[in-house]
């Protein structure tokens, strides 16, 4: 189970990129630092486009990320099949780059929201989840002001007969989201975004709620390894 | 030279609770009368040159690219002046 490479991402303002390297590395992968400001993917099999506030959420979450010279290599990498996952202003950056429908808005109680939240995984098939159980219920730090999940009735009616919402909140809805809406996929499943954080849920020793945040870098590794 | 100015708001089914914050804090304030209130965002952009056809198509083309997000804002651009 090695050899695999995963690309994490770094724009201006990101946070959680050491966190997500750690994971990758965790689960058996080699993690590779890819740096916004470069126009090369450096030949990865995979890509984590990690949380925080690239130019500081200037504009609108992830408005300004989305043309940041990497995403030229990125956006036509990830619609011909290239795995990527987006947690959190990684999620914001996949909306507003179009590779996932709908946008993240203001948390309906205008409140930061910052705990251990509850969640249902309802679609194992994807890249990023097939560790999980279908309908597995595991618990992931949420630490978000922008994560209300909106899109119009018929992309809503079009993610649910298709199966491609991939996270529901559990035990409250932490910001307002349609359906309950923690996160989705692309047709194909490749491209996963959600807004909670399972690189922060990847080892007891920082105490972390779970660990279940393991499943999603076992599950790329997986599909890469046998691919 | 000319000055357009883009306006940027939530489209009319999204929620949005900043305008709604507003509109509850303006009674205690004593302002009364006040059936709504919602957000958005004004741009001015100043043109090196005058506001024609083609310059209003680019500020069009901006505001589609970056300054709207199309699925969950609308625009309006006007010259101003």
């Amino acid at each position: 189970m090695s050899g695999a490479r995963v690309g994490v991402v770094t724009f201006p303002g990101t946070l959680d990129d050491q966190d997500a390297a750690r994971a990758v590395r965790l689960a058996g992968a080699e993690p590779v630092p890819l740096w916004h400001a470069d126009h090369d993917l450096k030949g990865v099999d995979a890509v984590f486009l990690p949380g925080g506030f690239s130019y500081g959420d200037y504009l609108r979450c992830g408005a300004i990320s989305r043309f940041a010279p990497l995403m030229d290599e990125l956006i036509p990498a990830a619609r011909s099949g290239l795995p990527v996952l987006g947690t959190c202003n990684g999620f914001q950056i996949l909306c507003e780059a179009h590779l996932l429908p709908g946008a993240l808005t203001r948390n309906a109680s205008l409140h930061y929201v910052c705990r251990d939240q509850g969640i249902r995984v309802v679609n194992n098939r994807t890249a990023w989840t097939r560790d999980f159980e279908q309908g597995q219920d595991i618990v992931l730090p949420v630490k978000h002001g922008e994560g209300r999940y909106v899109a119009s009735d018929e992309t809503l009616a079009e993610l649910e007969s298709t199966g491609r919402v991939v996270f529901r909140y559990l035990g409250g809805n932490p910001n307002g989201s349609l359906n309950d809406i923690a996160g989705i996929t692309n047709e194909t499943g490749t491209i996963v975004g959600l807004m909670p954080h399972p690189e922060h849920a990847v080892e007891e020793l920082v105490g972390a709620p779970s660990t279940d945040g393991r499943a999603f870098f076992t599950s790329i590794l997986k599909k890469l390894v046998n691919a | 030279m000319a000055r357009v100015i883009v306006d940027v708001m939530l489209k009319p089914e999204i929620l949005d609770p900043q305008g709604q914050a507003i509109a509850r804090a303006l009674p205690r304030l004593g302002f009364e009368g006040v059936g709504a209130v919602r957000q958005g965002k004004r741009f001015e952009i100043e043109l090196d040159g005058p506001a024609d056809e083609a310059a209003l198509a680019d500020v069009r083309k901006m505001a589609e690219t970056l300054l709207a997000n199309t699925v969950i804002e609308d625009y309006a651009v006007h010259v101003e002046g």
